[in-house]
């Protein structure tokens, strides 16, 4: 027992990081499943029926298919950069799942206190990698993806920050765990519904959810794939495995999305009506959010390009300045008094 | 969110790069190549390059019978068969001074209509899918199946029918036919309702096309645009009113148009001129007589020496087939005059300093179908 008792924690974390691997990769497969799935449910057909039941061994076909592909790396493009961006967008996904906490005691082995700094540290470099992407192919199309896919994430990044930066100063912290323990046993213990630190704490949420579609390059703001404009934006030139990882990306980029609405509106693992709060709760949130994201998808055509960037400079932006300087006042209110 | 009316490019700078939309390209539909002459994403210049589905449907007549020619009719704008089988017919017919029994003409009618609202159920659904929105295409392709069903049972064809012939139509059409037609009609009506909840009165879609690809009449006349083009830049032009042929002159129905001229009322007429076909069946399975479907047609045709045209409304616009004879048994010349062609000519004039989607946008507006723009 002594023996081994030093090497519990690097076991632990070991395990943890093999775990959130496994997740995201089984998810990556699986949400692609789903959004098939979904969009069938949709479109009144029985969407993907003929590899296992139900299409369940789907995923398994597919990237099956996509690793037996070559990659090719068009000539003229910059074959490093090339290789590296989808390398790129799917390393700090990881990375940001390995901090969110899924239940009380599942979550990252160190008790990383300032765990919102690192999702969107990591969460930004998703953007560079498809503009990497986009650049290397050396495809004119590509290029504009790449341009659009820049200048979109920077006007959305804004608004989300600014909107989690008001969840900051009516959580006082951080450490993601922490902000989920606040948000107590009962629903409307959730900073969604924290009304009396901040009125318009359910217009935060819908910020944060519509700032997330545009990062996660989701529809209607899919404009760096815009598959009827682009041909298939920054990943025109890839093949196989390579186009394979930037879905996967994708998917992942989503799972840490949701999962960060969840933790920071929807109070996390805690249990909407005080009883069995646990990891259950957190997926059960995780993957309502997920499925509202797939039902958007094939639900609305896709924004044009300036519509976008307005909505987010004209609308969003305001808004969500609004929203901080209401939960400052509020803060501040029982000074006056 | 105000979408610039005009063109922000400014002063176009000396970078400009071309860029090929299409030949294979997921919105050109087909095999439409559009040169692009691109300032970042501003197009400042769009050079249309047809030429890559060319069959040579028009010299392919002169090798043929008039019989013959028939089915080639059909190939041209393979969503809308009917109305181009039907001018080929009618233009024999006027030739031949035939008599076209009057069962026949409604038939002609039912027919014709409901290839319409096929062809313009296809056309929404593309155009939805070229913004970004793909269920609707499937929900309209679930509606198009029914209408496919009904004339297949009747014409023995789902897409490129060759039903009508010189003196009425190949086969009678049975109760079951009429009656389908109107269960077709009854199921119709509530699901156009249903797409201007779910479709039209999208914010996203009207951001998208009101007050982008402006057409106005005068640039509709320059370049002979018809069909939806010209009724979205509020011109009331229909064949079927303003030149009628067959027996539309005995149905009442009107000709949906809108005074904008962008993309937005383009995509309105499309949508109420599948009302006003609804209304058309509905009359016409009222009041179909009985009767002979065939009138009397001689054994070998020879049309007379001369030039005869016979002009229909297709579901794209006006379509004018145009034969001359000399007075063999083939023609000396086939012409086909096809709206599709006309619609592109003005994308080169109207798409100048519009942004990349916005030009995808106005090229799903004016409905293209490239077999139709090469022939």
């Amino acid at each position: 027992m002594s023996f081994f008792e030093p090497y519990l924690p690097a076991v632990r974390l070991l395990i943890f990081l093999v775990g959130t691997v496994a997740f995201v990769g089984l998810n990556a497969a699986y949400l692609v499943w789903v959004e098939r799935k979904g969009a069938g449910r949709f479109q009144r057909r029985p969407g993907p029926m003929e590899v296992g039941p139900q299409g369940l061994l789907q995923p398994l076909a597919d990237g099956l298919k996509l690793m037996s592909k070559q990659l090719i790396v068009p000539p003229g493009a910059d074959a490093t950069l090339f290789r590296l961006a989808p390398a790129m967008v799917i390393a700090p996904a990881l990375m940001c799942l390995a901090t969110i906490p899924y239940s009380e005691s599942l979550l990252a082995p160190r008790n990383l206190n300032i765990g919102l700094i690192m999702v969107f540290a990591f969460g930004s470099i998703n953007v560079m990698a498809i503009m990497l992407g986009g650049w290397a192919s050396r495809n004119k199309y590509a290029i504009i993806s790449a341009a659009r896919v820049v200048s979109q994430n920077v006007a959305y990044e804004i608004p989300m920050l600014l909107v989690v930066i008001t969840i900051l100063m009516v959580t006082g912290t951080m450490n993601l765990n922490d902000i989920v323990k606040q948000q107590g046993p009962y629903f409307w213990d959730w900073n969604l519904f924290r009304v009396w630190e901040n009125p318009l704490m359910p217009v935060t949420f819908v910020i944060f959810f519509i700032c997330m579609l545009a990062e996660t390059n989701r529809a209607p703001f899919d404009m760096a794939e815009a598959e009827s404009e682009l041909v298939a934006g920054a990943f025109t030139e890839y093949a196989g495995m390579g186009f394979g990882v930037f879905f996967m990306g994708e998917y992942a980029n989503i799972l840490v999305g949701c999962s960060l609405a969840t933790v920071l509106f929807l109070g996390g693992w805690q249990s909407p009506i005080g009883l069995f709060p646990g990891v259950w709760w957190f997926f059960l949130k995780l993957y309502a959010l997920v499925f509202t994201v797939v039902w958007i998808r094939w639900t609305f055509p896709r924004t044009q390009f300036y519509g976008l960037l307005n909505l987010s400079w004209k609308i969003l932006i305001p808004i969500s300045l609004v929203t901080l300087l209401l939960t400052a006042v509020v803060m501040k209110l029982p000074l006056l008094f | 969110m105000i979408a610039p009316k005009e063109s922000t490019a400014g002063t176009p700078s000396n970078e400009t790069f071309t860029l090929n939309l299409g030949p294979q390209h997921p919105a050109t539909h087909g095999v439409l190549r559009v040169k692009l002459t691109m300032d970042g994403e501003y197009i400042t210049r769009a050079e249309p390059v047809p030429g890559y589905i060319h069959r040579m449907h028009e010299k392919m007549g002169e090798n043929r019978t008039w019989a013959q020619y028939l089915p080639n009719t059909s190939r041209v704008d393979y969503l809308s068969a009917m109305t181009y089988t039907h001018a080929y017919v009618g233009a024999v017919e006027r030739a031949l001074k035939l008599e076209v029994p009057l069962r026949a003409e409604f038939i002609r009618v039912i027919t014709s209509e409901l290839n319409r609202i096929s062809s313009h159920l296809v056309g929404w659904g593309a155009f939805v899918m070229d913004l970004g929105g793909f269920t609707p295409i499937l929900y309209a392709f679930d509606d198009r199946e029914k209408i496919l069903d009904l004339l297949e049972a009747v014409t023995g064809s789902r897409l490129t029918y060759c039903y009508y012939r010189f003196g009425g139509v190949v086969a009678d059409v049975d109760t079951a036919f009429l009656e389908g037609c109107k269960a077709f009609v009854k199921h119709m009506r509530p699901r156009l309702d249903f797409y201007r909840a779910l479709v039209t009165d999208n914010i996203i879609l009207r951001k998208r096309l009101e007050g982008i690809g402006m057409v106005s009449a005068e640039m509709c006349r320059r370049y002979g645009a018809c069909g939806p083009v010209l009724r979205g830049s509020d011109v009331a032009y229909d064949v079927r009113k303003n030149e009628p042929y067959s027996i539309y002159n005995q149905f009442d129905f009107d000709i949906p148009h809108y005074p904008q001229g962008d993309s937005m009322a383009r995509y309105n007429v499309r949508m109420d001129e599948i009302e006003q076909s609804l209304r058309i069946i509905d009359q016409a399975v009222a009041k179909i007589p009985e009767g002979p479907i065939m009138g009397k047609v001689p054994r070998v045709l020879k049309l007379p020496v001369g030039d005869f045209c016979y002009a229909t409304e297709a579901a794209r616009g006006r379509l004018l087939v145009r034969v001359s004879s000399d007075g063999k048994d083939t023609p000396y010349r086939v012409r086909l005059r096809t709206p599709c062609f006309c619609n592109l000519s003005l994308f080169e004039e109207a798409s100048k300093g519009m942004l990349l989607p916005d030009a995808i946008a106005f090229m799903g507006s004016l409905d293209l179908v490239i077999p139709d723009i090469d022939r």
